[in-house]
Protein backbone atom coordinates (compact mmCIF):
# COMPACT_ATOMS: atom_id res chain seq x y z
CA UNK A 1 0.00 0.00 0.00
CA UNK A 2 1.12 3.34 -1.08
CA UNK A 3 2.39 5.58 1.42
CA UNK A 4 -0.45 8.33 0.64
CA UNK A 5 -2.95 6.23 0.29
CA UNK A 6 -2.19 5.27 4.19
CA UNK A 7 -2.13 8.32 5.06
CA UNK A 8 -5.93 9.23 3.77
CA UNK A 9 -7.11 5.80 4.96
CA UNK A 10 -5.73 6.88 8.65
CA UNK A 11 -6.76 10.70 8.76
CA UNK A 12 -10.21 9.77 7.04
CA UNK A 13 -10.79 6.94 9.92
CA UNK A 14 -9.93 9.41 12.48
CA UNK A 15 -12.35 12.64 11.24
CA UNK A 16 -15.10 10.08 10.44
CA UNK A 17 -14.50 9.53 14.41
CA UNK A 18 -14.51 12.55 15.20
CA UNK A 19 -17.60 13.69 13.24
CA UNK A 20 -19.71 11.29 14.56
CA UNK A 21 -18.57 11.96 18.49
CA UNK A 22 -17.41 15.94 17.76
CA UNK A 23 -15.92 14.94 21.37
CA UNK A 24 -12.92 16.43 20.51
CA UNK A 25 -13.76 19.68 18.08
CA UNK A 26 -16.35 20.75 20.80
CA UNK A 27 -13.81 20.30 24.01
CA UNK A 28 -11.03 21.71 21.98
CA UNK A 29 -13.02 24.79 20.67
CA UNK A 30 -14.87 25.17 24.12
CA UNK A 31 -11.33 25.75 25.48
CA UNK A 32 -10.16 28.13 23.03
CA UNK A 33 -13.05 30.03 22.74
CA UNK A 34 -13.16 30.44 27.42
CA UNK A 35 -8.90 31.07 26.77
CA UNK A 36 -9.46 34.07 24.21
CA UNK A 37 -12.90 35.76 26.35
CA UNK A 38 -11.13 35.46 29.62
CA UNK A 39 -7.54 37.25 28.19
CA UNK A 40 -10.30 39.66 26.44
CA UNK A 41 -11.18 40.47 30.00
CA UNK A 42 -8.05 40.91 31.43
CA UNK A 43 -6.41 43.19 28.22
CA UNK A 44 -8.64 45.05 26.64
CA UNK A 45 -9.46 48.86 28.48
CA UNK A 46 -12.05 51.07 27.03
CA UNK A 47 -11.86 49.38 23.77
CA UNK A 48 -8.56 49.07 23.65
CA UNK A 49 -6.45 46.50 23.44
CA UNK A 50 -2.60 46.07 24.99
CA UNK A 51 -0.50 45.98 21.69
CA UNK A 52 0.79 42.77 20.96
CA UNK A 53 -1.83 41.25 23.03
CA UNK A 54 -3.58 40.13 20.33
CA UNK A 55 -0.84 38.00 19.07
CA UNK A 56 0.11 36.16 22.07
CA UNK A 57 -3.45 35.29 22.84
CA UNK A 58 -3.92 33.83 19.45
CA UNK A 59 -0.77 31.87 20.22
CA UNK A 60 -1.82 30.75 23.16
CA UNK A 61 -5.24 29.59 22.38
CA UNK A 62 -3.84 27.10 19.53
CA UNK A 63 -1.27 26.13 22.01
CA UNK A 64 -3.33 25.04 24.81
CA UNK A 65 -6.25 23.73 22.80
CA UNK A 66 -3.83 21.91 20.50
CA UNK A 67 -3.09 20.10 23.68
CA UNK A 68 -6.12 19.22 24.34
CA UNK A 69 -6.39 17.50 21.00
CA UNK A 70 -3.25 15.89 20.78
CA UNK A 71 -3.81 14.34 23.68
CA UNK A 72 -7.59 13.02 23.11
CA UNK A 73 -6.56 11.96 19.56
CA UNK A 74 -4.38 9.53 20.81
CA UNK A 75 -6.59 8.28 23.42
CA UNK A 76 -8.60 7.04 20.73
CA UNK A 77 -5.87 4.77 19.97
CA UNK A 78 -5.25 3.70 23.26
CA UNK A 79 -8.55 2.76 24.84
CA UNK A 80 -9.26 -0.78 22.75
CA UNK A 81 -5.39 -0.95 21.62
CA UNK A 82 -5.70 -0.45 18.08
CA UNK A 83 -2.48 1.30 18.19
CA UNK A 84 -1.24 -2.04 17.93
CA UNK A 85 -3.14 -3.30 15.19
CA UNK A 86 -2.05 0.05 13.37
CA UNK A 87 1.70 -1.15 14.15
CA UNK A 88 1.15 -4.72 12.87
CA UNK A 89 0.05 -3.69 9.83
CA UNK A 90 2.08 -3.56 7.18
CA UNK A 91 2.07 -0.06 5.67
CA UNK A 92 5.01 2.03 6.16
CA UNK A 93 4.67 3.42 9.82
CA UNK A 94 5.16 7.26 9.30
CA UNK A 95 2.97 7.34 7.20
CA UNK A 96 0.53 5.99 10.51
CA UNK A 97 1.94 8.91 11.73
CA UNK A 98 1.29 11.57 8.73
CA UNK A 99 -2.07 10.24 9.00
CA UNK A 100 -2.71 11.25 12.45
CA UNK A 101 -0.66 14.42 11.92
CA UNK A 102 -3.17 15.51 9.39
CA UNK A 103 -6.39 14.70 11.31
CA UNK A 104 -5.08 16.88 14.33
CA UNK A 105 -4.28 20.13 11.94
CA UNK A 106 -7.56 19.76 9.86
CA UNK A 107 -9.38 20.13 13.82
CA UNK A 108 -6.94 22.83 14.46
CA UNK A 109 -8.09 24.54 11.44
CA UNK A 110 -11.41 24.47 12.68
CA UNK A 111 -10.68 25.87 15.99
CA UNK A 112 -8.74 28.75 13.81
CA UNK A 113 -11.30 29.20 11.88
CA UNK A 114 -13.48 30.47 14.77
CA UNK A 115 -10.69 31.81 17.03
CA UNK A 116 -9.10 34.26 14.58
CA UNK A 117 -12.47 36.02 13.54
CA UNK A 118 -13.37 36.42 17.20
CA UNK A 119 -10.02 37.93 18.49
CA UNK A 120 -10.17 40.15 15.43
CA UNK A 121 -13.29 41.50 16.59
CA UNK A 122 -12.67 40.94 20.43
CA UNK A 123 -9.30 43.01 20.28
CA UNK A 124 -10.14 45.22 17.02
CA UNK A 125 -7.56 43.42 15.74
CA UNK A 126 -6.91 43.56 11.49
CA UNK A 127 -6.21 40.42 11.08
CA UNK A 128 -6.96 40.51 7.47
CA UNK A 129 -4.80 43.53 5.91
CA UNK A 130 -2.05 40.71 4.82
CA UNK A 131 -4.56 37.76 5.01
CA UNK A 132 -2.37 35.80 3.28
CA UNK A 133 0.94 36.54 5.52
CA UNK A 134 -1.20 35.88 7.92
CA UNK A 135 -2.82 32.46 6.78
CA UNK A 136 0.73 31.30 5.88
CA UNK A 137 1.81 31.97 9.42
CA UNK A 138 -1.17 30.33 10.99
CA UNK A 139 -0.47 27.25 9.16
CA UNK A 140 3.08 26.91 9.18
CA UNK A 141 2.89 27.28 13.34
CA UNK A 142 0.22 24.79 13.58
CA UNK A 143 2.05 22.13 11.83
CA UNK A 144 5.06 22.86 13.25
CA UNK A 145 3.48 22.72 16.79
CA UNK A 146 1.18 19.79 16.05
CA UNK A 147 4.19 17.85 14.42
CA UNK A 148 6.03 17.83 17.62
CA UNK A 149 2.70 17.30 19.44
CA UNK A 150 1.67 14.41 17.55
CA UNK A 151 5.10 12.22 18.31
CA UNK A 152 4.75 12.65 21.82
CA UNK A 153 1.32 11.82 22.07
CA UNK A 154 2.05 8.73 20.20
CA UNK A 155 5.45 8.29 22.64
CA UNK A 156 2.77 8.95 25.72
CA UNK A 157 -0.08 6.39 24.37
CA UNK A 158 0.87 3.99 27.28
CA UNK A 159 2.08 6.18 29.81
CA UNK A 160 0.31 6.27 33.00
CA UNK A 161 0.81 9.86 33.49
CA UNK A 162 0.71 11.10 29.28
CA UNK A 163 -2.41 14.13 30.90
CA UNK A 164 0.77 15.28 32.57
CA UNK A 165 3.71 14.48 30.51
CA UNK A 166 3.07 15.94 27.22
CA UNK A 167 2.78 19.18 28.14
CA UNK A 168 5.75 19.10 30.16
CA UNK A 169 7.45 17.63 27.06
CA UNK A 170 5.80 19.78 24.90
CA UNK A 171 6.37 23.15 25.04
CA UNK A 172 9.47 23.28 25.82
CA UNK A 173 10.06 22.05 22.36
CA UNK A 174 7.90 24.23 20.80
CA UNK A 175 8.61 27.42 22.12
CA UNK A 176 10.38 28.45 19.51
CA UNK A 177 7.31 27.81 16.94
CA UNK A 178 5.04 29.86 19.55
CA UNK A 179 7.70 32.65 20.01
CA UNK A 180 8.06 32.88 15.70
CA UNK A 181 4.21 33.02 15.50
CA UNK A 182 3.21 35.44 17.89
CA UNK A 183 6.50 37.77 16.82
CA UNK A 184 5.35 37.27 12.83
CA UNK A 185 1.61 38.06 13.71
CA UNK A 186 2.58 41.12 16.13
CA UNK A 187 4.35 42.11 12.92
CA UNK A 188 1.34 42.50 10.64
CA UNK A 189 -0.51 43.70 13.97
CA UNK A 190 0.93 46.36 14.76
CA UNK A 191 0.27 50.30 14.28
CA UNK A 192 3.09 50.37 11.26
CA UNK A 193 3.10 46.87 9.77
CA UNK A 194 6.41 45.67 9.26
CA UNK A 195 5.94 42.62 5.92
CA UNK A 196 9.56 42.27 5.98
CA UNK A 197 9.61 40.95 9.45
CA UNK A 198 6.16 38.32 9.35
CA UNK A 199 8.21 37.19 6.35
CA UNK A 200 11.38 36.39 8.43
CA UNK A 201 9.19 34.79 10.74
CA UNK A 202 7.86 32.95 8.52
CA UNK A 203 10.57 31.59 7.04
CA UNK A 204 11.77 30.26 10.67
CA UNK A 205 8.60 28.80 11.24
CA UNK A 206 9.33 26.80 7.54
CA UNK A 207 12.38 25.74 8.81
CA UNK A 208 11.04 24.70 12.23
CA UNK A 209 8.36 22.84 10.75
CA UNK A 210 11.22 20.86 8.00
CA UNK A 211 13.26 19.97 11.36
CA UNK A 212 10.33 18.42 13.37
CA UNK A 213 8.47 16.50 10.66
CA UNK A 214 11.80 15.02 9.46
CA UNK A 215 12.53 14.10 12.74
CA UNK A 216 9.52 12.47 13.58
CA UNK A 217 9.33 10.77 10.15
CA UNK A 218 12.85 9.38 11.45
CA UNK A 219 12.25 8.56 15.09
CA UNK A 220 8.55 7.34 14.94
CA UNK A 221 9.20 3.29 13.98
CA UNK A 222 11.80 2.85 16.59
CA UNK A 223 10.01 4.73 19.15
CA UNK A 224 6.75 2.91 19.05
CA UNK A 225 8.25 -0.51 17.96
CA UNK A 226 8.59 -0.89 21.74
CA UNK B 1 6.79 -13.40 1.56
CA UNK B 2 5.63 -16.93 2.87
CA UNK B 3 6.79 -19.10 5.96
CA UNK B 4 6.02 -22.18 6.99
CA UNK B 5 7.50 -22.60 10.96
CA UNK B 6 8.49 -20.29 13.31
CA UNK B 7 11.70 -20.24 15.81
CA UNK B 8 12.23 -19.27 19.48
CA UNK B 9 15.81 -19.93 19.90
CA UNK B 10 16.54 -19.01 24.32
CA UNK B 11 13.85 -15.88 23.75
CA UNK B 12 13.74 -14.19 27.04
CA UNK B 13 12.20 -10.62 27.32
CA UNK B 14 12.42 -8.15 30.06
CA UNK B 15 10.12 -5.42 31.11
CA UNK B 16 12.65 -2.71 33.19
CA UNK B 17 13.67 -5.37 36.07
CA UNK B 18 10.68 -7.46 35.66
CA UNK B 19 11.33 -10.49 33.49
CA UNK B 20 8.35 -11.85 31.19
CA UNK B 21 9.47 -14.52 29.62
CA UNK B 22 12.60 -16.61 30.55
CA UNK B 23 14.84 -18.37 27.78
CA UNK B 24 12.25 -19.60 25.81
CA UNK B 25 12.86 -22.03 22.82
CA UNK B 26 10.00 -23.10 20.66
CA UNK B 27 8.94 -24.31 17.31
CA UNK B 28 5.66 -23.50 15.50
CA UNK B 29 4.87 -25.64 12.33
CA UNK B 30 1.85 -24.82 9.37
CA UNK B 31 -0.89 -26.63 10.21
CA UNK B 32 -0.99 -27.17 14.32
CA UNK B 33 -3.42 -25.60 16.59
CA UNK B 34 -1.35 -24.92 19.60
CA UNK B 35 -2.55 -24.09 23.35
CA UNK B 36 -1.08 -21.96 25.05
CA UNK B 37 -1.91 -22.40 28.70
CA UNK B 38 -0.44 -20.63 32.11
CA UNK B 39 -1.87 -18.38 35.37
CA UNK B 40 -2.26 -14.81 34.70
CA UNK B 41 0.78 -12.69 34.76
CA UNK B 42 2.47 -16.13 33.31
CA UNK B 43 4.10 -14.17 29.95
CA UNK B 44 1.16 -15.69 27.54
CA UNK B 45 0.13 -12.11 25.88
CA UNK B 46 4.19 -11.24 26.24
CA UNK B 47 5.09 -13.99 23.99
CA UNK B 48 2.40 -13.37 21.21
CA UNK B 49 3.56 -9.93 21.09
CA UNK B 50 6.91 -11.33 20.49
CA UNK B 51 5.74 -13.96 17.60
CA UNK B 52 3.71 -11.06 16.13
CA UNK B 53 6.68 -8.83 15.87
CA UNK B 54 5.22 -5.99 18.39
CA UNK B 55 7.97 -6.50 21.09
CA UNK B 56 11.53 -7.47 20.49
CA UNK B 57 12.78 -9.81 22.51
CA UNK B 58 16.01 -9.22 25.23
CA UNK B 59 17.75 -11.65 24.11
CA UNK B 60 17.43 -14.24 21.81
CA UNK B 61 16.11 -15.27 18.31
CA UNK B 62 12.76 -15.65 16.50
CA UNK B 63 12.76 -16.50 12.92
CA UNK B 64 10.14 -17.35 10.78
CA UNK B 65 11.91 -20.02 8.33
CA UNK B 66 14.85 -17.56 7.77
CA UNK B 67 13.77 -14.23 8.26
CA UNK B 68 13.82 -12.12 11.63
CA UNK B 69 11.51 -9.29 12.22
CA UNK B 70 14.17 -6.92 10.75
CA UNK B 71 14.49 -8.33 7.82
CA UNK B 72 11.21 -9.34 7.26
CA UNK B 73 9.67 -5.91 7.27
CA UNK B 74 5.94 -5.29 6.40
CA UNK B 75 6.25 -8.21 4.05
CA UNK B 76 6.42 -10.36 7.43
CA UNK B 77 3.73 -8.25 8.93
CA UNK B 78 1.30 -9.08 6.05
CA UNK B 79 1.54 -12.89 6.88
CA UNK B 80 0.49 -12.00 10.83
CA UNK B 81 -2.79 -12.03 12.56
CA UNK B 82 -3.15 -10.91 15.73
CA UNK B 83 -6.43 -10.90 17.86
CA UNK B 84 -5.39 -9.18 21.42
CA UNK B 85 -6.50 -9.48 24.73
CA UNK B 86 -8.41 -5.86 23.79
CA UNK B 87 -9.95 -6.21 20.66
CA UNK B 88 -8.05 -3.68 18.16
CA UNK B 89 -11.19 -2.33 16.39
CA UNK B 90 -12.91 1.48 16.93
CA UNK B 91 -16.09 1.17 18.71
CA UNK B 92 -17.29 4.76 17.16
CA UNK B 93 -17.17 2.95 13.55
CA UNK B 94 -19.54 0.57 12.66
CA UNK B 95 -18.46 -3.76 12.11
CA UNK B 96 -18.20 -3.35 8.47
CA UNK B 97 -16.40 0.58 8.39
CA UNK B 98 -13.77 -1.27 11.01
CA UNK B 99 -13.22 -4.49 8.76
CA UNK B 100 -12.94 -1.67 5.62
CA UNK B 101 -10.20 0.23 7.22
CA UNK B 102 -8.06 -2.53 8.39
CA UNK B 103 -8.81 -4.11 4.76
CA UNK B 104 -7.68 -1.30 3.04
CA UNK B 105 -4.60 -0.56 5.14
CA UNK B 106 -4.03 -4.63 4.39
CA UNK B 107 -4.46 -3.45 0.56
CA UNK B 108 -6.78 -6.35 0.54
CA UNK B 109 -8.33 -6.36 -2.88
CA UNK B 110 -12.41 -6.45 -3.57
CA UNK B 111 -12.96 -5.29 -0.37
CA UNK B 112 -16.75 -4.83 0.07
CA UNK B 113 -16.90 -8.60 -1.03
CA UNK B 114 -14.64 -9.35 2.15
CA UNK B 115 -16.32 -7.47 4.74
CA UNK B 116 -19.39 -8.82 3.74
CA UNK B 117 -18.10 -12.45 3.85
CA UNK B 118 -16.09 -11.71 7.24
CA UNK B 119 -19.62 -10.14 8.28
CA UNK B 120 -21.18 -13.63 7.78
CA UNK B 121 -18.56 -15.69 9.16
CA UNK B 122 -18.77 -13.77 12.04
CA UNK B 123 -22.66 -13.64 12.32
CA UNK B 124 -22.71 -9.87 12.94
CA UNK B 125 -23.89 -9.44 9.02
CA UNK B 126 -27.56 -8.12 10.30
CA UNK B 127 -25.70 -5.35 13.12
CA UNK B 128 -22.89 -4.44 10.13
CA UNK B 129 -23.47 -0.66 10.16
CA UNK B 130 -24.18 -0.35 13.73
CA UNK B 131 -21.14 0.90 16.11
CA UNK B 132 -19.33 -0.94 17.77
CA UNK B 133 -20.08 0.09 20.76
CA UNK B 134 -23.56 -1.01 20.46
CA UNK B 135 -22.86 -4.48 19.97
CA UNK B 136 -22.65 -7.09 22.91
CA UNK B 137 -19.48 -8.83 24.50
CA UNK B 138 -19.28 -11.72 22.11
CA UNK B 139 -20.20 -10.05 18.94
CA UNK B 140 -17.45 -7.36 19.49
CA UNK B 141 -15.15 -10.43 20.12
CA UNK B 142 -16.40 -12.01 17.15
CA UNK B 143 -15.78 -8.99 15.07
CA UNK B 144 -11.93 -8.56 16.50
CA UNK B 145 -11.46 -12.30 15.28
CA UNK B 146 -12.68 -11.74 11.76
CA UNK B 147 -10.37 -8.44 12.01
CA UNK B 148 -7.15 -10.67 12.93
CA UNK B 149 -8.12 -13.38 10.28
CA UNK B 150 -9.39 -10.41 7.09
CA UNK B 151 -6.43 -10.45 5.19
CA UNK B 152 -5.48 -14.86 5.51
CA UNK B 153 -2.17 -14.61 7.77
CA UNK B 154 -0.11 -17.88 7.47
CA UNK B 155 0.51 -17.44 11.42
CA UNK B 156 -2.48 -16.98 13.86
CA UNK B 157 -2.03 -15.29 17.23
CA UNK B 158 -5.29 -15.70 19.39
CA UNK B 159 -4.80 -13.68 23.18
CA UNK B 160 -8.52 -15.29 24.91
CA UNK B 161 -10.67 -16.00 21.96
CA UNK B 162 -13.57 -17.50 23.67
CA UNK B 163 -13.63 -14.52 26.44
CA UNK B 164 -17.84 -13.80 25.91
CA UNK B 165 -18.90 -16.19 23.21
CA UNK B 166 -21.84 -18.35 23.54
CA UNK B 167 -22.45 -21.75 23.35
CA UNK B 168 -23.21 -21.50 19.08
CA UNK B 169 -20.12 -19.24 18.71
CA UNK B 170 -17.62 -21.32 20.64
CA UNK B 171 -18.90 -24.22 18.62
CA UNK B 172 -18.42 -22.22 15.14
CA UNK B 173 -14.61 -20.53 16.62
CA UNK B 174 -13.81 -24.49 17.13
CA UNK B 175 -14.97 -25.03 13.67
CA UNK B 176 -13.16 -22.23 12.70
CA UNK B 177 -9.80 -23.27 14.18
CA UNK B 178 -10.12 -26.84 12.75
CA UNK B 179 -10.29 -24.94 9.20
CA UNK B 180 -7.90 -22.56 9.81
CA UNK B 181 -5.14 -25.39 10.36
CA UNK B 182 -6.37 -27.67 7.81
CA UNK B 183 -5.66 -24.91 5.46
CA UNK B 184 -1.96 -24.32 6.25
CA UNK B 185 -2.06 -21.86 9.09
CA UNK B 186 0.41 -22.13 12.42
CA UNK B 187 -2.18 -21.18 14.91
CA UNK B 188 -1.42 -20.19 18.47
CA UNK B 189 -4.53 -19.54 21.19
CA UNK B 190 -3.50 -18.39 24.70
CA UNK B 191 -6.66 -19.50 26.98
CA UNK B 192 -7.62 -19.97 30.30
CA UNK B 193 -10.52 -22.60 28.31
CA UNK B 194 -9.32 -25.63 28.67
CA UNK B 195 -12.47 -27.49 27.92
CA UNK B 196 -12.58 -25.38 25.08
CA UNK B 197 -9.48 -25.51 23.07
CA UNK B 198 -8.46 -29.12 23.99
CA UNK B 199 -11.38 -30.94 21.35
CA UNK B 200 -9.44 -28.75 18.25
CA UNK B 201 -5.34 -28.20 20.30
CA UNK B 202 -3.11 -30.12 18.46
CA UNK B 203 -0.20 -29.45 21.52
CA UNK B 204 -0.66 -27.39 24.74
CA UNK B 205 2.29 -25.48 25.91
CA UNK B 206 2.60 -24.31 29.92
CA UNK B 207 4.13 -21.19 30.61
CA UNK B 208 4.89 -20.62 33.96
CA UNK B 209 6.55 -17.41 35.86
CA UNK B 210 8.00 -17.03 31.75
CA UNK B 211 9.27 -20.55 31.77
CA UNK B 212 7.94 -23.09 28.91
CA UNK B 213 7.08 -26.47 29.44
CA UNK B 214 5.07 -28.91 26.91
CA UNK B 215 2.45 -30.57 28.58
CA UNK B 216 2.69 -34.28 27.09
CA UNK B 217 -0.17 -36.08 25.89
CA UNK B 218 -1.52 -39.03 27.86
CA UNK B 219 -4.22 -40.06 29.68
CA UNK B 220 -6.41 -37.67 31.86
CA UNK B 221 -7.80 -34.47 30.95
CA UNK B 222 -5.80 -30.98 29.68
CA UNK B 223 -7.08 -30.11 32.98
CA UNK B 224 -5.66 -33.07 34.69
CA UNK B 225 -2.00 -32.90 32.56
CA UNK B 226 -2.02 -29.15 33.12
CA UNK B 227 -2.70 -29.24 37.31
CA UNK B 228 0.23 -31.91 37.33
CA UNK B 229 2.86 -30.29 35.33
CA UNK B 230 1.85 -27.79 37.53
CA UNK B 231 2.10 -29.15 40.68
CA UNK B 232 5.39 -30.36 39.68
CA UNK B 233 7.13 -26.66 39.11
Amino acid sequence: MSFAATVWLVMRKDLRIEIRSREILYTTLFFAVACVLVFAFGFVREGRALEDASAGILWIAIAFSGTLALGRAFDRERHNETLRALMLAPVARPALYVGKLLGVLVLLAAVEIVVVPMIALMFQANLLAHAWLMSALLVAGTIGFAAVGTLFAAMLVRARSRDVLLPILLYPITIPVIIAGVRGTAALLQAEVDVPMARAWLSMLVFFDVVFITIALWVFEPVMTE
Amino acid sequence: MDFTTVNFTEVSRAFGRRRALHRVSLRLNAGEIVALLGPNGAGKSTLLGLAATLLEPSSGAIRYDNQTARTGGSGLRRCIGLLGHDLFVYPELSAAENLAFFAGLYALDDISARVDAALERGAIAARRDDPVSSLSRGMRQRLALERAVLHDPRLVLLDEPFTGLDDAAVGALQARLATLRDAGRIVVVATHDLETIEPVADRALLLWNGRLETIERGAGSLRERYRMVGAAR
